[in-house]
């Protein structure tokens, strides 16, 4: 019959190389790596954009707050220029003057050459009857009583109107001066301001009558910004000039209400049509207009909207690009490891098997010499038996020779018992779990060292303490375990030492092997290396993988090995095992 | 002429009962013992030709034997035997002074040429 080589247990068998752990580390790698490469992309990327932005929107504002102080002072000069004229025309005109109308029409000429910008004069009584006009409409004998500018001027002494239809039908605005004359008798002198004038100022754009154009060639008009709209509205959001956005004049701006401010001021806002805007705004002193110069955010952040997706693409690509390479970076580099281990994992049990091997060869050795005396028996209890039977011509006693033959048999019996035995090592190289009552297993483990023991005088002794319930473990690990211990163990004991084996359940869930000599001992400084693989202390004797190899069989096994040494006094290992190896399910 | 006396010394009772039957059929006068100790004894009792000696034996074992008898009993020729493992103590033994030495199992043939040269060693008078 041919005995079939127990197989190497391959790297894969006991779960040391398992995927989720691969995964895991992949996984690891893989966010650690992809974080420190792109947090850094990212950071400088929304910096860099944010301070670009900021620029941006610098540049956007700039133009638009330039565009309103300049407007503000070009209105404001306009305005209180027209007011002086008027005040000083109420005070040094004489007031019969002042209620002639053709006396008037000259003043009017004179201020249209001075000024411009004013369509016509009129003078108004305290009964609110416009007793003087000059100008191109029939507005004389009008009645203003009920006129806002009519009754503010006579409140206030000045008042600028807001742009207003009234009789002549036509956009236009007032402004007015007051005067008392004393015994009730009061006089209002008021100009109208075309708006296309005014609007002019706003908005560079030629007027529609000759003679205003005239006027407005004279005038610096101010450049809106070619993404802008700029007009005037007043405190109701009336628009007083015409609006690119919110149509003509008087129509509604849609804008919310904007915060007063005499200096031009920046805000954005969304209007009644749900339009987000930038807006730039500041009240023109002296009247209630506020100049308004606004720009879509969509329009005037389309340079930026356009960086912005620009910046997006390219984040993106870079982001999935820096990913990709991580990834198989990560997959590569993780595959290389868990093929490296797998090849460390093979040596290690290429190791495992090569100590097992080795032990084997050991225990022949010793099993060669025990065998060699029950065959000596056999051997010369058979010669005896020829000898009786061929040297004398008599048959030798029958008891004589049933002596002989129970010898014989007694003796290949005990053959048969150390073969077995040995067998039974060899046997168990693949890994199985099956329960072992270890009290038995120490004992059938010591077998193969009681003859050295003999020979040596070696006192070995037994400690079961308690009832030692069965472990659901590996049998031939534990035979290599024990049988590597007890060999350190006769190895460091002296003819006649004494060698303790110790088995005791700890706490509910272990049992406890403490094999204890009273051998040389081990130095404190090389305990902590004992269990390194290659170390020995066994000096031209020892491979130094013994140790390390139990050590790694018994975590395989899911239990601990400890040590703790005197030297010249002894040492003690103790081997903690789980009743049951949690892995030992899925171990097959 | 009485033939060489030998004494068997192995902790192997059957073994040296054997042997002890098998030689003394042979024209030797054998006697055996059990242990190192019982053979120092028997020694330096009668007059022994060889001593044949396992190596390993519990107690006493045969290197400590064998330095004893070379010392009190330079005359005693000592065979040495042992199994194959402790085939670097037989060789320790031969320089302890042991004449030969024997790798278990053994021929009868074996032995008794090796023992009438040890036999011829200590007696070269009675046997020449």
């Amino acid at each position: 019959m041919v005995a079939e080589a127990p197989r190497p247990p391959s790297a894969e068998d006991d779960g040391l190389i398992s995927g989720g752990r691969y995964r895991r580390m992949a996984l690891a790698a893989f966010l650690a790596v992809s974080t420190v490469a792109l947090v850094p992309l990212l950071l400088v990327t929304g910096v860099s954009y944010r301070q670009y932005r900021s620029a941006f929107e610098s540049d956007l504002s700039n133009p638009m707050l330039r565009f309103a102080a300049a407007a503000q002072q070009s209105l404001g000069s306009f305005l209180s220029e027209r007011l002086s004229a008027l005040g000083m025309i109420m005070r040094d005109t004489p007031i019969e003057d002042l209620k002639n109308s053709a006396a008037l029409e000259r003043v009017l000429q004179t201020m249209e050459q001075s000024f411009g910008g004013i369509v016509d004069l009129g003078v108004i009584d305290e009964t609110g009857i416009q007793v003087a006009y000059a100008g191109p409409f029939a507005l004389e004998g009008r009645d203003y009583a009920e006129h806002k500018f009519f009754q503010q001027a006579r409140v206030a002494g000045v008042s600028v109107s807001d742009v207003f239809m009234g009789y002549r039908n036509l956009p236009h605005l007032v402004l007015a001066i007051h005067k008392d004359l004393g015994g009730h008798h009061e006089l209002v002198l008021r100009a109208t301001v075309d708006t296309d004038v005014f609007h002019f100022l706003v908005r560079a754009r030629t007027s529609r009558r000759p003679e205003q154009a005239a006027f407005c060639r004279r005038c610096h008009s101010l450049v809106v910004p070619p993404f802008a709209d700029a007009f005037i509205i007043n405190q109701d959001g009336v628009l007083q000039t015409p609006s690119r956005f919110y149509g003509d004049i008087l129509g509604r701006s849609r804008l919310p209400p904007l915060p007063h401010s005499s200096e031009p001021a920046l805000t954005e806002v969304v209007d009644a049509r749900g339009q987000p805007l930038v807006v730039a705004y500041t009240q023109i002193q002296g009247s209630p207009f506020t100049l308004v110069v606004l720009s879509p955010r969509d329009a005037t952040h389309a340079g930026l909207m356009s960086v912005r997706h620009d910046v997006i693409i390219f984040v993106v690509v870079s982001c999935l690009l820096i990913v990709t390479v991580v990834a198989a970076g990560t997959t590569y580099v993780v595959r290389r490891v868990h093929d490296a281990d797998l090849k460390r994992a093979a040596l290690y049990h290429k190791m495992e098997y090569t100590n097992k091997l080795a032990a084997i060869g050991r225990l022949g050795a010793g099993v060669a010499h025990e065998i060699n005396n029950p065959l000596s028996i056999i051997t010369q209890k058979g010669g005896l038996l020829k000898d009786l039977l061929t040297m004398s011509d008599e048959l030798p006693p029958k008891t004589k020779m049933i002596d002989l033959t129970d010898s014989v048999l007694k003796s290949a019996e005990r053959c048969g018992v150390i073969t077995h035995r040995l067998l039974g090592f060899a046997r168990h190289m693949d890994v199985q779990q099956e329960s072992i009552d270890l009290d038995a297993l120490l004992h059938e483990v010591f077998g193969f060292l009681e003859k050295e023991a003999s020979y040596r005088n070696l006192r070995i002794t037994f400690d079961c303490i308690g009832e030692v319930p069965h472990i659901v473990s590996d049998r031939g690990q534990l035979q290599q375990v024990f049988l590597n211990i007890i060999n350190n163990a006769f190895a460091a004991v002296d003819d006649g030492g004494h060698i303790e084996i110790g088995i005791r359940q700890e706490e509910t869930t272990d049992v406890a092997v403490s094999i204890t000599d009273n051998g040389i001992g081990i130095p404190e400084s090389q305990i902590p290396h004992i269990f390194d693989p290659f170390f020995t202390t066994k000096k031209g004797a020892g491979t130094g993988l013994g140790l390390s190899i139990t050590y790694g069989i018994v975590q395989k096994l899911g239990g601990r090995i400890g040590v703790t040494s005197t030297v010249g006094k002894g040492t003690r290992f103790t081997v903690t095992l789980p009743l049951t190896h949690p892995a030992a399910g899925s171990s097959e | 002429m009485t033939g060489p006396r030998v004494l068997i010394v192995d902790d192997e009772a059957e073994l040296v009962s054997a042997l002890v039957e098998r030689l003394n059929l042979r024209g030797f006068r054998a006697a055996g013992v059990t242990t190192g100790a019982e053979a120092l004894t028997r020694v330096a009792a009668a007059d022994f030709d060889v001593v044949l000696l396992d190596v390993k034996m519990p107690g006493l074992g045969g290197l400590e034997v064998i330095k004893t008898i070379r010392t009190e009993h330079p005359e005693v020729q000592v065979i040495l035997l042992t199994g194959h493992g402790s085939a670097r103590d037989a060789e320790a033994g031969t320089q302890l002074g042991a004449f030969d030495y024997l790798m278990k199992p053994i021929t009868i043939t074996d032995l008794v040429r090796v023992l009438h040269a040890a036999a011829n060693q200590s007696r070269p008078e009675e046997t020449g």
